[in-house]
C-alpha cells in the first residue's frame, strides 16, 4: 500500500446531488415556484445511476440513500479515512444539462449556495467547485464572480462534454472570469448530452459511456490547445477530473505530430502541445487506468514526462479502487509527496490560505 | 554534414532495403470517373451522379468538411507526371512507391466510393462499381496489389450481398468500412456485415474517416483540420469499445478486425480502461464474455500509420512492447500527406525479427497470403 | 568551403527552383524575387524532398484569431508532412533549435572570379554560386 504523506489533499470527491426539495430553500422564488408547480424531476444525470456498481464502492454505500449524500459519512470515509487535509467537492448535479440558459444558471446558483451551507459550513476541511452552466458562459462568469468571494470555492466545474468543444471562443467569458478570480477550471467526466458521447453515435451501455469519457477528455484537450485557450489566458490552470491519465502520453504524441505539420492552422500555438499541457493542465489520479505492475506504472510515468501533472483524488464514492489503494503501488516517496501535497497546493493557490 | 536529425532514426537502415514489405494502406483513385468507374455503374446511377452528386452527411458537395493541409491531402510529390490525381497512375505508383520501397504486398483502400452517402441505393451501386474497378484497373495489372470489398455499410443487407458477390474473387483480401458510422459499429444493425465477412473468411478492415453524422467530439464539431485528424484516434477507440462490449467478437471468434489509419499508441491505455470497466460492470455487458484486452490480443490488429511520434523513439518502442509486435501491420497511406516512410519509422536498434513481423509477416498472417 | 557555379543568372529567373547535386548531396535552390536560397533536399523529419515543397509565407498570431502574414515565398513547407522551414536558415518553424535542415549560401557573382566547373562560365554575365 502506497502511504499518503501528511497534508494530502483529495482533489475529487462527490457529494450526492441534492433532491429538488432539498434545493428549494436555495432556489430563487421564481425557480422554486416553477420547480413545484411544474413537477420538476430530480436533476440526476444518466452518467451516474446511483445503484450502478461504479457509482459507489460497496463499503461506502449507505443503505438506500444516494451515494455521498451524508456529509458525516463522506467526512468519515474519505477525509478521515485517508487523513486528508482538504477535500475538494465536485457535485455532479444535472443543472448544467438543462437546455434553458436561465434555468441552468438558476439551479447552478442554488446548488452552489446549498453546497456552501450544507457542506462547507460543516467542516473546515471541505472545499468545493463552483458549478456553472457550460452553454451560458456569460452567466457562468457572473456566477464565478459571485462565488469566488468565498475562498472555500477553489475552482470552476464544467462537464467535459458541453455544447461546444471547450476551446471554442464562445466559452471564453467563463475562462476569463476564472482567470480573474485566480481559479482553475476543472472539466469533469460527464456530458450535457447535447451530442452523442462518442464520435460514432450513442452507445448501448453505461460501461461504454464511461469508457468514452477518456476519449472525450482527449478531444477536449485537443480543442483547448488548438483554439489557443492557454495563450489567451496565460494565468489559467485547467484541471481534468476523473479523466483517466494513461491515455495522455499517446494523445500528446499524436497531437504534437499534427501540430508540427499543421501549425499554420493555429499559429497562436507557438510551442509544443506537450509543453503547454505539462505546464498548464493537471489530472486527478482516479481512475488510474493503468496496469498494476510497478514496472508498467514507472514506464507510464516516464512517458508522462513530468511529476507535476497528477493530483491525488479518491473519487469518493465512485468505485475505482478498494481499501486504501488510491495510489498505484511502487511510486517513489518524493513523487507521492508531489501528487498528494505539492501539486494540489500549486494548482489551488487558495488552499495555501489555510482556514478562512 | 551538419543536418540535425535529433531523436529520429538515421534512415540508413539497409535491413529494410532488403526486406520486401507489406503496405496495408494504399489509396488508389480513378483517373476519371467516366472512363474508369462508369463502365461499372448502371446508366441510372451515372445520371444520378451527374445531377445530384455524391452527397454524404457533411456540408460540402466537393471536398471534405475540413479543408486539408495540402491539395487532395496528398504528398505534393505524388502527382503523376502524366497528369491526374495522386494515386491514379499505376505506373507512377510503381516507380515512386512500390519499387523503391520494396513493397511486395499492398492493400488498396479506396476512400471515394459509395460509403457514407445519404442515398443508400446509390451507395450500394457506387460501392459495387468501385469493387469491380479495383480488380479491372489495379489488381489484374499488378499482382503485388490486393483489393478491398467496399460496402454500403449503413445498409447491412446490401453490404452482406456485396460481400457474397465478391468473396469468390481471390484478389479481395478484406471487407472495408469507414469508422465514422451512423451508430457505434458493434450495434446489431451492422451484424449481417460481420457474419458475411466471417463466412467469407475475410478480415474486417475499418479505416479512419467517414460520415456518420455525429460530431467527432462529444462536445460538437471542432474548428480545425488538425483536430479532426487527431480525432480519428478517438473514433477508433469508440469503434473498438463498441465492437468489444456488444459482443461481436464473442459471437464470431474467428473474425479478425484491422483498424486502419488511426495510429496505435492509444491502444494500451484503452485496453487498461476497458478491462477495468468490464470488470466493474460485467453484468451490464452480458454479451462480452472475455476480458477486452484478451479479445484484442486475439482478434484485433492495427495498421501503423500515422505513427505517433514521441520525442524519444524509445517510448514508442515501449508502447509497441505493450501492444505486442504481432499486432501491428505496417502501412504508408501512400499517396497521402501523412505518409510514413518505411525506412524512417523504427529506430535502427529494433531487432530483425520484430522488424520482419512489423513490416511484413503480421500482414501476411492476417490476410492469409504469401508474398507474391 | 567550396564554391560551386550552378547556372548563369539568366537561366535561373525569379520564381523558379532547381535541384543540383554537389559533392554527392542533393541541394534544392530557389530564386525568390531575385534572392537565392539553398537547402539540403532532404527533410530532417522523414527525408521528404524539400525541392518539391510549396513556398508560402510565415503565418503568426500573437493571440488567437489575430493572424499576420509576412515574408511571402520565404517559408518552405515540406511536400510530405508539412513541416515549415525558413529558407534563409533551414530552421523549422515549430522548433527552430532542434529541427532544421542545412541551408547553403547562394549568391550571384560576377564571372571574373569564377572558374568553370560543371556549368560553363560565360564572361558576360553573373552566375549563381553555392557555397558548401
Ligand atoms: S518528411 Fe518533411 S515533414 Fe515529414
Amino acid at each position: 500500500m502506497t502511504a499518503l504523506p501528511p497534508g494530502a489533499i483529495d482533489c475529487d470527491l462527490h457529494p450526492a446531488p441534492p433532491s429538488v426539495s432539498a434545493l428549494l430553500p436555495y432556489l430563487e422564488p421564481h425557480w422554486a415556484d416553477a420547480a413545484g408547480h411544474r413537477g420538476l424531476h430530480e436533476l440526476e444525470t444518466i452518467a451516474w445511476p446511483p445503484n450502478a456498481p461504479l457509482s459507489c464502492r460497496p463499503d461506502w454505500r449507505d443503505g438506500d440513500r444516494r451515494p455521498g449524500s451524508d456529509p458525516e459519512r463522506l467526512i468519515g470515509d474519505a477525509v478521515e479515512g485517508f487523513g486528508t487535509r482538504y477535500a475538494i467537492l465536485n457535485c455532479l448535479y444535472g443543472a448544467p444539462m438543462l437546455y434553458s440558459e436561465d434555468m441552468a444558471a438558476g439551479f447552478c446558483r442554488a446548488l452552489n449556495d446549498w453546497l456552501r451551507a450544507e457542506w462547507l459550513d460543516r467542516d473546515p476541511r471541505l472545499r468545493a467547485s463552483i458549478l456553472v452552466p457550460p452553454h451560458a458562459p456569460e452567466l457562468a462568469a457572473e456566477e464565478i464572480e459571485r462565488m469566488a468571494e468565498d475562498r472555500r470555492f477553489v475552482q470552476v466545474l464544467l462537464p467535459v462534454m458541453g455544447e461546444t468543444p471547450p476551446g471554442r471562443r464562445v466559452n471564453w467569458p467563463a475562462y476569463a472570469a476564472a482567470e480573474r478570480a485566480g481559479l482553475p477550471v476543472a472539466f469533469h467526466a460527464g456530458s450535457a448530452y447535447r451530442h452523442p458521447p462518442t464520435p460514432v453515435g450513442w452507445p448501448s451501455y453505461l460501461a461504454e459511456d464511461y469508457a468514452a469519457q477518456a476519449t472525450a477528455f482527449q478531444s477536449a484537450l485537443t480543442s483547448l490547445v488548438a483554439e489557443g485557450v492557454f495563450q489567451k489566458f496565460p494565468d489559467l490552470t485547467v484541471v481534468f477530473a476523473e479523466s483517466g491519465v494513461a491515455w495522455l502520453p499517446a494523445h500528446l504524441w499524436r497531437l504534437a505530430k499534427y501540430w508540427r505539420g499543421l501549425r499554420m492552422e493555429m499559429p497562436w500555438v507557438d510551442r509544443s502541445p506537450e509543453e503547454i499541457v505539462r505546464e498548464r493542465v493537471r489530472f486527478t489520479i482516479q481512475p488510474f487506468d493503468a496496469p498494476e505492475e510497478p514496472d508498467a506504472v514507472a514506464r507510464l510515468f516516464d512517458h508522462l514526462g513530468s511529476d507535476d501533472l497528477l493530483l491525488f483524488a479518491t473519487d469518493y464514492p465512485h468505485w475505482q479502487f478498494d481499501g486504501m489503494g488510491a495510489l498505484p503501488e511502487g511510486l517513489p516517496a518524493d513523487l507521492v509527496q508531489r501528487i498528494a501535497v505539492d501539486n494540489p497546493l500549486s494548482t489551488y493557490p487558495r488552499l495555501e490560505e489555510g482556514e478562512p | 554534414m551538419t543536418v540535425e536529425v535529433l531523436d529520429r532514426p538515421s534512415g540508413e537502415t539497409p535491413a529494410e532495403a532488403a526486406l520486401r514489405i507489406a503496405d496495408c494502406d494504399i489509396h488508389p483513385s480513378p483517373k476519371s470517373l467516366e472512363r474508369e468507374i462508369y463502365p461499372f455503374l448502371e446508366k441510372r446511377w451515372q445520371r444520378h451522379m451527374e445531377r445530384y452528386g455524391a452527397r454524404p452527411r457533411q456540408p460540402f458537395l466537393n471536398g471534405p468538411a475540413y479543408p486539408k493541409g495540402q491539395p487532395d491531402a496528398a504528398r505534393r510529390d505524388a502527382y503523376p507526371p502524366a497528369g491526374g490525381r495522386p494515386g491514379s497512375d499505376l505506373a507512377f505508383m510503381r516507380t515512386q512507391h512500390l519499387d523503391p520501397n520494396n513493397v511486395g504486398f499492398g492493400v488498396l483502400n479506396p476512400l471515394k466510393s459509395g460509403q457514407g452517402l445519404q442515398n443508400l441505393d446509390f451507395a450500394d451501386a457506387y460501392c459495387r462499381a468501385i469493387n469491380d474497378w479495383q480488380i479491372a484497373f489495379w489488381t489484374r495489372e499488378e499482382p503485388r496489389l490486393k483489393a478491398s470489398i467496399v460496402i454500403p455499410y449503413e445498409d447491412a443487407a446490401a453490404s452482406a450481398r456485396e460481400i457474397g458477390r465478391c468473396a469468390g474473387e481471390e484478389d479481395y483480401v478484406q471487407v472495408f468500412m469507414l469508422n465514422r458510422t451512423a451508430e457505434p459499429m458493434g450495434q446489431r444493425r451492422y451484424w449481417p456485415i460481420y457474419d458475411a465477412a466471417a463466412a467469407a473468411g475475410l478480415p474486417l478492415a475499418v479505416h479512419a474517416f467517414g460520415f456518420g453524422g455525429a460530431p467527432i467530439t462529444g462536445s460538437g464539431w471542432p474548428s480545425y483540420y488538425a483536430e479532426d485528424m487527431t480525432g480519428h484516434a478517438q473514433s477508433s477507440q469508440a469503434v473498438l469499445t463498441s465492437m468489444i462490449f456488444e459482443g461481436v467478437f464473442d459471437r464470431l471468434p474467428g473474425l479478425k478486425m484491422v483498424l486502419i489509419e488511426s495510429g496505435f499508441a492509444w491502444l494500451p491505455a484503452l485496453c487498461w480502461r476497458l478491462d477495468r470497466v468490464w470488470m466493474r460492470m460485467r453484468d451490464e455487458l452480458h454479451r462480452c464474455r472475455r476480458r477486452p484486452s484478451e479479445i484484442v490480443r486475439e482478434q484485433v490488429f492495427l495498421t501503423t500509420q500515422p505513427m505517433e511520434e514521441p520525442r524519444s523513439p524509445r517510448q514508442l518502442v515501449e508502447c509497441i512492447d505493450w501492444i505486442g509486435w504481432d499486432r501491428l501491420l505496417f502501412a504508408t497511406d501512400y499517396p497521402h500527406w501523412d505518409f510514413d516512410q518505411p525506412d524512417r519509422v523504427l529506430p535502427a536498434w529494433v531487432d530483425a525479427e520484430k522488424r520482419r513481423a512489423f513490416f511484413r509477416d503480421n500482414a501476411l498472417r492476417v490476410y492469409g497470403r504469401q508474398m507474391p | 568551403m567550396t564554391r560551386h557555379v550552378v547556372a548563369p543568372v539568366s537561366e535561373f529567373p525569379p520564381g523558379t527552383r532547381r535541384c543540383v547535386v554537389l559533392e554527392g548531396r542533393r541541394i534544392a535552390l530557389f530564386n525568390v524575387g531575385g534572392r537565392y536560397f539553398g537547402l539540403l533536399d532532404r527533410c530532417p523529419h522523414q527525408g521528404g524532398p524539400l525541392s518539391e515543397g510549396v513556398l508560402t509565407g510565415l503565418v503568426e498570431a500573437g493571440t488567437p484569431g489575430d493572424y499576420s502574414f509576412s515574408r511571402p515565398g520565404e517559408i518552405l513547407r515540406c511536400p510530405w508532412h508539412g513541416w515549415e522551414f525558413d529558407l534563409a536558415t533551414g530552421r523549422s518553424r515549430f522548433d527552430p533549435r532542434r529541427h532544421r535542415t542545412r541551408a547553403f549560401r547562394v549568391t550571384a557573382e560576377p564571372a571574373g572570379d569564377l572558374r568553370a566547373e560543371t556549368v560553363p562560365v560565360r564572361v558576360e554575365e553573373d552566375h549563381v554560386v553555392v557555397e558548401t
